[in-house]
């Protein structure tokens, strides 16, 4: 660093041109818009903002939006790793075509994988016909908002334990089956540790998309106040509504909450680059 | 391969313990995406031609249809440049240069990545709206963003903002500076340098960024949906057209739409992986 001055010498050109336009976009993209809710939020009463979180039909939104987000991150974390392992450690016809579409969540928009889920898990649909013969009712339930996550948060995991489970290598595990450690007892004490902070980084990214994911959920919630409402459709109704305190108030809420999850992601990434030297790079 | 000699990613032989734990791993991956991926996938493309291609294709003759096609092309003509302007003077500030308060910008232009689509929408509204900082100012020059394209535009460069530059800045950082200067002491000047030197040594990992971020404004839907105001023919993106036409009961419209939208989402991913082989970029 260059001691006084703000930047370090150097032969290359530009510095002023491309941090000042980079600082003024940042600021007029982002940063001026997230103070603008930040004041709005913070200019209503103490006690009626608390009131307005604290409010019933918030509270279930809460519920339903943190506890299908973290329900499905948790799915993702069991099948995101099995299909890892299948792509990292397994040889067969379709591996490269499989990967690819592991981006599919990505890249497809969210309306459109909104109104697909909609329609495969709807009481008529292809999946939606055989649960219903076991009494299972996804669309239009609890249930429907977690599988909408569980598609939107698949990617991170994957993405995630990929490079970890291939930094493991087999020579790890190869060392503890000569040794005469079984199957199973290489998976919980051999790899499992290994990559724990990669699936941990998955979960955790999986988990902040998903409490702030709205196209893919909505088509299939059913949007029923108090029960399948994830927050940010209470937000667009209060906003619909001309209840621009209420916006203001859940939507600084769920600003906060993202700071945290930025907060935890940071945390659980240094976590695993301090034990492992290795962890997810995004 | 030999009948009955199954094998790993790095072509070892396996026991058979290890060859039932294969099956078993594969038949578990293979049905949760299916049933995940190619369930909904496959649903977009037979609702889009459950009344066949003639249907479907006059579906694309609805004025308010041809509008929206219209108006996410013109978003992206506009929205695309402008983060790809912002990722490359970014990731040339933050990778060739050393000053303080580095690693809080490279935050920053994260940002959006972890704050909800619908808050990118309501901040602007909170800015630009009837009753926001610029509300009345705006009123009183008859200036609309909200409910108007302006402010689809800036919902959509909120949402999009670090793609160009998240994949620039380690790209950056990695291959380092010395061929700039080697050129810059030549006597070559600060443009040459960027054009003939910088640009080339980029371009894959620049296209990258271009193609993700491309896919993301063309589909996104919870931003714009919060500033857009749903006016048909005028403010109606293509994924907002999809859920109008979905919320109608006009299920071969809306899908027909959306399959367009999983064409362009199979073509990015095709995309992105000739870049990926070309560049030997990972991407992850």
């Amino acid at each position: 660093m260059a001691g006084q001055r703000f930047v370090a010498a150097s032969p290359l050109p530009g510095f002023g041109l491309t941090f000042g336009f980079t600082t003024f976009f940042l600021s007029a993209a982002i940063l001026l818009p997230l103070g603008a809710l930040m004041i709005r939020a913070l200019g209503i009463p103490p006690t009626e903002l608390i009131d307005i979180l604290l409010d019933e039909r918030a509270v279930a939104s809460y519920r339903l939006s943190f506890g299908a987000a973290a329900l499905a991150a948790a799915i993702n974390a069991v099948f995101g790793f099995i299909v890892a392992w299948s792509l990292v450690r397994y040889d067969f016809p379709g591996r490269r075509l499989l990967d690819t579409m592991i981006d599919l969540p990505f890249a497809l928009p969210t309306a459109v994988s909104g109104i697909a889920l909609a329609t495969v898990f709807s009481p008529t649909g292809w999946l939606g016909q055989q649960l219903a013969l076991a009494g299972v009712q996804v669309a239009y339930t609890w249930l429907g908002v977690v599988v909408a996550l569980v598609l939107i948060g698949l990617p991170f995991v994957v993405r995630s334990v990929q490079p970890a489970l291939i930094e493991v290598g087999k020579e790890l595990e190869d060392a503890a089956e000569s040794l005469g450690a079984g199957g199973f007892h290489v998976f919980r004490r051999v790899i499992l540790p290994t990559i724990l902070p990669a699936l941990a980084t998955g979960f955790t990214l999986a988990f902040a998309r998903g409490i702030g994911e709205y196209g893919s959920v909505v088509f299939i919630s059913g949007n029923l106040p108090l029960k399948t409402e994830i927050t940010p459709l209470l937000i667009v109704i209060k906003l619909e509504q001309y209840d621009y305190a209420g916006a203001a108030a859940l939507g600084f809420f769920m600003l906060v909450m993202s700071f945290v999850m930025l907060f935890a992601i940071n945390l659980v990434q240094g976590w695993g680059q301090r034990r492992m030297g290795i962890g997810a790079t995004r | 391969m030999a009948r009955g000699v199954s094998w790993t990613a790095e072509g070892r032989r396996m026991t058979r313990g290890a060859k039932l734990a294969r099956a078993l791993l594969l038949f578990i991956s293979f049905g949760f995406l299916g049933l995940l991926l190619l369930a909904p996938l496959g649903a977009v493309l037979v609702q889009a031609l459950a009344k066949g291609l003639g249907a479907w294709l006059e579906s694309f003759s609805d004025p308010d249809t041809i509008s929206s096609i219209k108006l996410t092309l013109l978003t992206a003509a506009i929205v695309v440049p402008a983060n790809t302007l912002f990722g490359i003077c970014a990731a040339w500030a933050i990778a060739r240069f050393d000053f303080r308060g580095k690693s809080l910008l490279v935050t920053l232009i994260d940002l959006p990545f972890a704050v909800s689509p619908v808050i990118a929408g309501l901040v602007l509204v909170f800015l630009f709206g009837v009753n926001g900082w610029f509300g009345e100012w705006l009123l009183d020059r008859n200036i609309s963003i909200i409910f108007a394209v302006p402010g689809i535009v800036l919902a959509t460069i909120f949402i999009s903002f670090p793609y160009v530059a998240r994949e620039l800045i380690p790209l950056m950082q990695q291959q380092g500076s010395e061929e700039e200067v080697a050129a810059l002491s030549l006597g070559a000047g600060p443009w040459i340098t960027f054009l003939r030197i910088t640009l080339p040594k980029i371009r894959w990992g620049l296209l990258y960024g271009v193609i993700l971020c491309n896919a993301r404004v063309m589909g996104e839907f919870g931003a714009v949906s919060v500033v857009s105001g749903h006016i048909r023919g005028v403010t109606n993106t293509m994924p907002l057209q999809v859920e109008i036409l979905y919320n109608e009961y006009n299920f071969v419209a809306a899908f027909a739409v959306a399959s367009l939208l999983a064409m362009l989402a199979i073509l990015t991913l095709i995309a992105k992986t000739l870049v990926e082989w070309r560049s030997g970029i990972g991407g992850h």
